[in-house]
């Protein structure tokens, strides 16, 4: 082991019952380094960051650290802790009811009792080390999420980490907060800290990333050096096939409504208690459109209430011209509406059902309490589906959680589908899930235009919208402050559209 | 590896536990006492033939709990609670029954309405004491167990003051025929109710979609009203459904004293009755459920406290065998031994699978 590895694991296998899920993963991770884990959901990605952070036992090969003879056995995330090994998770996994010191410091005093001053002055110093604008003593709830974020990682660098794990820090943050979160990184990078980054984002890993190992079917593809990997070879290589160009699929036909086309939703100062402003708003038939903007600037608010998902407090809604009273999601379901939420976790899936409950749920709902489909029609409309978009489960009866995510997000959107909306709202479809999977729906979304449906699809990567929106609104601060078609539609005038009213 | 699919499949099934439990119960008394099982026919004062045994036994008590888990294996369902105010709510209802049967001085010596109306009016104000826990759950979003604490506390009391803290008593032989014997037939009839129950149910659970619509308002409530489902109305539909279970209950165990002790009618069966659900090898915090499985684990439980009676256990010292059964099952159904047997399941047919490779090879 060369001097400044850190970390090296040999020949990690794994197994799940009959899935292999690591088939030997070899991989080496160096003093002052930023690594990208890279792969495709189910590449192994999650199951090897478990068995680092000692979540689950490794049922073949070994971890080797520096400063430690041979294997090191890792059977909980405390000994994972203990050997130096520090994980942050996706989703924030502290505690918000408590102040950030505490959060700091739970579960890891030997004393019996606690000196408060002591710990807080502690915590503040490290704060201040690594620029994290917030205070020992503030609640951590009334941080922002990427506050809570770093406190997480504070957490992890106090504990003296060699290595720090990074799972999908990025998924909840706005760019302003991604810089931040590099800068952070950079710093812990200058004092020889080892990181490990999954992330999705590819803009993110060509920002950060000095290494990337590519992950594909639980063994290790490959290890390079970010600047001799260019991204569409990377992306090629996560999907273990010669792709066409991702831009390939673009909104060619750029579909122009005709302006002599009937507005299939129209809305007129729609506000809800989400807070946002009364909203005016407009689709025609076959259309595809897009809230951009940056996060919390509204735009799942926007759909949220048209769908009814959250309280209607003033203004209409029309359906092709006529009058329509939504106040909950099932008066919109019944208007032809259908929605698929941000999280997808908490308000799409049903965990426990299976794939085919959680396909003709929404249909069902529709079809009514007294009138449930037989096995046979609900076989037959989770086969249709399963085979039509494509979703890799070992049967219909599976459990809808035991999926990996971008096949759960292709249920859900085969659940609306089953409904046959007229407007469909695609509220962050894509994230969190693969490269395949996501060109795979924006494929779906033209096609269904293309047949006829509205389409509303919110991204938080902008040149995604770019590609299947044919006009954007764009959003600050809850209010609509701009639309983009035709020409406009780049980077660069959405970016000034965003910042624009400041000046 | 058709047949190991097949008992993988099996293996998975919840129903598996309760008929484990009953295997051992079984066995154990086999064992014990081959006399267990002994079922003798003879006759009653009203010279009707019956059979008597243990195993009736555990048929008659232990349909009143079936009746009860149907019920409850739905609320837990869709609210991931319970609800421990049945007991006292057979009270109420039972006492409506009797006060509308034998009159304001509850001593009447024909019976005022016919039973059946008695019991329609207790159907209707079990299932409005039913709809206050559920209002109380589904709207106020109290803890289930914290809501139906108060009608736990309250219901004996109001029993009493339905018939004045009388006493009334039916005098009239039809109406013991519920919780005893119809008349030429030796089976217990509260066997019979919960066999109408259960058909009832399954019949309601196959043809709409209230299996689905509970299931999903208890695993992810946030999700089902994006999907237009109403988990308020929901959670609020499966306390009334079951209010009437426990009307029906209330018609057995009245009719099996012809009368009602205010204090003592139903003790503790909302504890048999979650215990049943749990025994089923349904999660207590919502979600997937089992029907025959709650239904069977009734039974079980009526099993496991018919045998610590034959065993000569006090009835004082019943709940401290019953909290051993829950230790076990709360164990076995934690998430960490199912992986851990998961586990050792594998390996067995792996080295199985290897012999015989070997063998084959």
């Amino acid at each position: 082991m060369s001097e400044n590895v850190v970390l090296e694991l040999k020949n990690i296998r794994k197994r799940f019952g009959p899935v292999q899920a690591l088939k030997g993963v070899n991989f080496k991770l160096c003093e002052g380094e930023i690594h990208a884990l890279m792969g495709e959901n189910g590449a192994g990605k999650s199951t090897l960051i478990k068995v680092l952070t000692g979540v689950y036992t490794k049922d073949e090969g070994s971890i080797h650290m520096k400063g430690y003879d041979g294997d090191i056995a890792i059977h909980s995330p405390q000994e994972a802790q203990d050997a130096g090994i520090s994980t942050v998770y996706q989703e924030i996994t502290l505690c918000p009811n408590l102040s950030v010191a505490e959060n700091m410091y739970i579960g890891r005093g030997k004393e019996i009792i606690q000196n408060w001053k002591k710990m807080n002055d502690n915590a503040n110093k490290i704060l201040e080390s690594l620029d994290i604008p917030t205070s020992a003593t503030t609640q951590l709830a009334n941080c922002s999420i990427a506050v809570q974020q770093m406190v997480a990682i504070a957490r992890a660098v106090d504990m003296d980490c060699k290595v720090l794990i990074l799972d999908e820090p990025t998924s909840s943050l706005d760019d302003q907060e991604v810089a931040k979160l590099f800068k952070l990184m950079r710093d812990l990078k200058a004092r020889g800290v080892g990181i490990i980054f999954v992330t999705h984002f590819l803009d993110q890993v060509y920002e950060v990333c000095d290494k990337i190992t590519v992950l594909r079917d639980g063994v290790q593809e490959g290890e390079y050096k970010t600047e001799e990997l260019p991204r569409l070879q990377l992306v090629s290589k996560m999907l273990g096939k010669e792709i066409d160009d991702l831009s390939d699929i673009k909104n060619d036909e750029a579909i122009m409504q005709d302006t002599n086309e009937e507005n299939v939703i129209e809305t007129n100062q729609l506000t809800s208690t989400s807070g946002i402003s009364p909203l005016d708003f407009y689709i025609k038939k076959g259309e595809v459109n897009g809230f951009t903007g940056l996060l919390g600037s509204g735009r799942s608010e926007c759909v949220r209430a048209i769908f009814g998902a959250d309280k209607v407090v003033g203004g209409t809604i029309k359906k092709n011209g006529k009058l329509v009273k939504i106040n909950k999601p099932i008066d919109a379901m019944k208007a032809g509406i259908a929605y698929l939420p941000e999280d997808r976790k908490v308000d799409g899936i049903i965990g426990d059902l299976s794939v085919r409950e959680n396909i003709i749920l929404a249909l069902q709902v529709l079809e009514g309490f007294w009138k449930p489909f037989t096995r046979a029609e609900a076989d037959d409309f989770a086969e249709k589906y399963i085979k039509l978009l494509g979703i890799k489960t070992a049967s219909a009866d599976t459990p809808i959680k035991s999926l990996s995510g971008g096949n759960q997000q292709k249920c859900i959107v085969a659940r609306w589908l089953l409904t046959h909306p007229e407007y469909l709202i695609l509220d962050e479809p894509t994230r969190g899930i693969d490269v395949g999977t996501k060109v795979d729906i924006q494929k779906l979304v033209l096609k269904l235009a293309s047949e006829g449906m509205s389409i509303t699809f919110i991204s938080s990567e902008t040149d995604e919208m770019l590609r299947t929106c044919s006009r954007l609104i764009v959003m600050r601060d809850r209010k609509v402050v701009g639309e983009l078609t035709g020409s406009d539609l780049t980077q660069n005038k959405i970016m000034s559209v965003i910042a624009g009213g400041d000046k | 590896m058709k047949k190991n699919s097949f008992i993988s499949k099996i293996a998975g099934n919840r129903i598996l536990i309760p008929i484990v439990a009953l295997l051992i119960l079984a066995v154990f008394n086999f064992i014990a006492d081959p006399s267990f099982f002994k079922i003798t026919l003879g006759y009653n004062n009203l010279g009707n033939p019956v059979l008597s045994g243990y195993l009736i036994t555990i048929l008659d008590y232990g349909s009143e709990l079936a009746i009860l888990a149907l019920g409850m294996t739905l609320v837990t369902a869709a609210s991931g609670g319970q609800d421990i105010s049945v007991g006292a709510a057979i009270a109420i209802a039972g006492s409506a029954m009797l006060r509308v049967l034998c009159g304001a001085d509850g001593r009447a010596e024909t019976l005022q309405t016919p039973i059946i109306v008695a019991f329609l009016i207790a159907v209707v104000i079990a299932m409005a004491f039913g709809a206050f826990n559920g209002i109380l759950v589904a709207y106020f979003k109290i803890q289930p167990m914290i809501a139906t604490l108060i009608l736990f506390t309250a219901g004996r009391s109001i029993a009493a003051w339905i018939n004045n803290n009388q006493l009334p008593i039916v005098n009239d032989q039809g109406f013991t025929v519920f919780g005893g014997f119809i008349p030429g037939i030796p089976i217990p009839t509260p066997f019979f109710i919960a066999a109408a129950c259960v058909v009832v149910i399954m019949l309601v659970l196959k043809f709409t979609n209230l299996g689905l619509y509970t299931q999903a308002v208890g695993i992810n409530e946030s999700s089902s009203r994006l999907n237009g489902l109403n988990p308020e109305f929901i959670k609020f539909i499966t306390f009334v459904i079951l209010g009437i279970c426990v009307a029906v209950a209330a018609l057995i165990k009245v009719s099996r004293l012809s009368t009602i002790n205010y204090s003592v009618i139903a003790k503790d069966i909302e504890m048999d009755a979650i215990l049943a659900v749990a025994l089923g090898g349904n999660s207590l915090s919502g979600g997937k459920f089992n029907m025959w499985a709650s239904v069977l684990g009734a039974y079980v439980i009526q099993f496991l406290t018919t045998t610590l009676y034959k065993f000569n256990v006090q009835s004082d010292a019943l709940p401290a065998y019953k909290a051993i059964v829950v230790i076990i099952l709360v164990i076995i159904s934690a998430p960490t031994v199912r992986e851990w047997m998961g586990n050792m399941w594998t390996r067995m047919n792996e080295k199985k699978d290897a012999k015989e490779a070997k063998v084959n090879g």
